[in-house]
């Protein structure tokens, strides 16, 4: 309620921008909006909104390289193969947590978050001391090197960016079980 | 016939190389609007709808190449990567439209900094023939 539309965007935005952007941010957000309005800090604005890019973009990159190793090739690694459609379908579920942004929304952000970290923390250390378990490259192998350590960082900020809007919404976090 | 339909890959000439440098361009552009707090403007619109245009452009060229008997070295990883490619500029489109604030411009920023990594890949994926 501390952060209005107006007041974040009237500074940086050209007029012209802000009079175009105005009604598609309200059509667009429109379910959302609701939500946007309840807590002080949605997830899914700001640097939200870039972090749910990154997530969209790492869901793709995941589903196509684990469906297309699933349906190709799956007898030469099924636990790396399966573990990556588990990555794709965490990162999936982890984007529209944020970006529904209510209160089921930060729960289940926090906890694909979570079971990220876990993953490719886990799964670095794995491969890093039983290369025989994961044959052909993950998402999370050499804790996401192959992604530029992406994936490692991710979950963090993710994190990190759950924390920082909870605090700004105090004691505020369990409101809008009410609406 | 040194064409890109006769040699070599049809994904890596010049074509790809314009399509690289100017994702890179846009990046670089879209950071320093996101630094001084700026949200996408319409050179960023413009950015994406030219770099859409050399995506398409390149594609164009691959389904040349594969109409006219070519194989690509992992024809699935290559297709999947050419369709993810050409929706990118759009889903930075989109999402920049809905977050019209330094952090629109931080997302346009962050898809052309993907962009040229899976045009790599793409060639990548063409040209390997062994493994």
């Amino acid at each position: 309620m501390v952060d209005p539309q107006p007041s974040r965007r009237a500074p940086d935005a050209k007029p012209t921008h802000a009079t175009d952007a105005g009604p598609t941010h309200a059509t667009d957000a429109g379910p959302t909006h609701a939500t946007d309005a309840g807590p002080a800090r949605a997830t899914n604005a700001g640097p939200g909104r870039l972090l749910i890019a990154v997530y969209i973009l790492f869901a793709i990159a995941a589903t196509s390289r684990a469906g297309l190793q699933i349906a190709t090739k799956f007898d030469e690694a099924p636990v790396a193969y399966l573990l990556s459609a588990v990555a794709a379908l965490i990162y999936i579920v982890a984007a529209v947590g944020l970006a529904r942004a209510g209160h089921t929304g930060r729960r289940v952000a926090l906890a694909c978050c979570s079971v990220e970290l876990a993953g490719v923390v886990g799964v670095g250390v794995l491969s890093l001391v039983d290369a025989e378990l994961f044959p052909d490259e993950t998402v999370w192998s050499g804790f996401g090197s192959g992604y530029g350590y992406i994936p490692l960082v991710l979950p963090v900020l993710g994190l990190l960016w759950l924390w920082r809007t909870r605090t700004r919404t105090g004691s505020g976090t369990d409101a809008p079980i009410a609406a | 016939m040194t064409g890109a339909a006769s040699a070599g890959s049809p994904v890596d000439g010049l074509l790809a190389t314009v399509t690289i440098g100017l994702s890179l361009v846009l990046a670089l552009w879209s950071l320093v609007a996101a630094v001084r707090h700026r949200p996408p403007d319409l050179a960023q619109s413009i950015g994406l709808g030219l770099l859409e245009v050399a995506l398409l452009a390149l594609t164009v060229l691959a389904l040349v190449a594969v109409a006219g008997g070519e194989r690509a070295g992992e024809p699935g990883a290559f297709f999947g990567y050419l369709v993810t490619l050409v929706c990118l500029p759009p889903l930075a489109w989109v999402l920049a439209r809905m977050e019209p604030t330094r952090w629109g411009s931080a997302i346009v920023c962050a898809v052309c900094l993907v962009v040229p990594v899976v045009v790599v890949r793409l060639q990548q994926t063409w040209e390997v023939v062994g493994g």
